[in-house]
């Protein structure tokens, strides 16, 4: 690679931002979301370390599009904390969808901790010219 | 304490005892805070990637980090000396010249860090493994620094 690769910081895991109060247990996270559009769809990739598929909820109603996965802890019962730098807890995200989807055509997949959502759009009508025909 | 006289059964709370456990509770707070690791408690060590808990049981240590998107190829693991490295990249997604994008959070690059274990291990039996998008490194402590029951012997 060329150009010379950045070095990762690390950051302090973001709190919810949505006004609304939570009543899920324990701790609640922003995932780091990429969210980017192509001609057919839309692509939604969430980083959501520890989350299970089992574990993961994704929702879309009334173009309010809504993640929620619960990292469980990974730390068995006799094990004692030395260091702690971050916590475990529930990715809740929102996001208002512009474009129509075509809902039964969603695919989720969910690989080392990165949920990828495609949403594919549904085509609007292809724009018909209407020739005039001289009589 | 109506209520647990009248229970009777119930070991009575005496002063003494609440005193006692504001004590044991104060002692708590100063091992917490003796501890060199326990300075950072709770916030990333001079924003060093990645985050990393390390817990400990009587035979191991465990040390975790979230590394969602990073395969175990793209990791590189050491012990040397009581120092654990993890080193490794993030890659980022390759673009396409026809997407447009809405948000871009995630972020790729290196990143390098060596961590201290508190006490002597046994590198060899080191035992490591990346589920979901979350490190798990098992590292046995060394004999020496295992717990050891005293027996007492009755003269």
């Amino acid at each position: 690679m060329a150009e010379k690769t950045k070095s990762l910081q690390a950051k302090e895991k973001r709190g919810p931002i949505s006004e609304a109060e939570q009543i899920v247990q324990g701790p609640t996270f922003t995932p780091e979301v990429d969210i980017f559009e192509t001609d057919g769809e839309i692509v939604v990739v969430a980083d959501m370390p520890g989350v299970k598929a089992e574990n993961l909820d994704i929702d879309l109603r009334e173009n309010t599009l809504t993640l929620a996965g619960k990292a469980l802890s990974p730390e068995g019962p006799d094990e004692v904390d030395i260091l702690k730098e971050y916590q475990t807890g529930t990715y809740f995200r929102q996001f208002t969808l512009s474009e129509m989807i075509n809902q039964p055509e969603i695919d989720a997949k969910m690989t080392d901790g990165v949920l990828r959502l495609t949403l594919p759009k549904i085509k609007p009508a292809t724009p018909r010219k209407i020739t005039i025909k001289a009589v | 304490m109506i209520i647990r006289n009248t229970l009777g059964n119930l070991p009575r709370l005496r002063w003494n005892d609440t005193f006692e456990e504001l004590e044991r509770m104060k002692q708590e707070m100063e091992r917490l805070y003796q501890y060199p690791a326990m300075k950072i408690f709770r916030e990333p060590a001079a924003g060093v990637f990645p985050a990393i808990n390390i817990t400990e049981e009587t035979d191991n240590y465990y040390v975790r980090a979230e590394l969602p998107g990073i395969k175990a190829d793209d990791l590189e693991l050491s012990i040397a000396n009581n120092t654990l490295t993890i080193e490794g990249e993030r890659k980022s997604d390759p673009e396409n010249e026809n997407t447009k994008y809405h948000r871009r959070e995630r972020e790729a690059g290196r990143f390098s860090r060596k961590i201290t274990l508190p006490a002597q291990v046994d590198a060899s039996k080191t035992d490591a493994k990346c589920n979901d998008g979350l490190l798990t490194i098992v590292i046995p402590k060394a004999e020496s620094a295992k717990p050891k029951k005293i027996t007492i012997t009755a003269l």
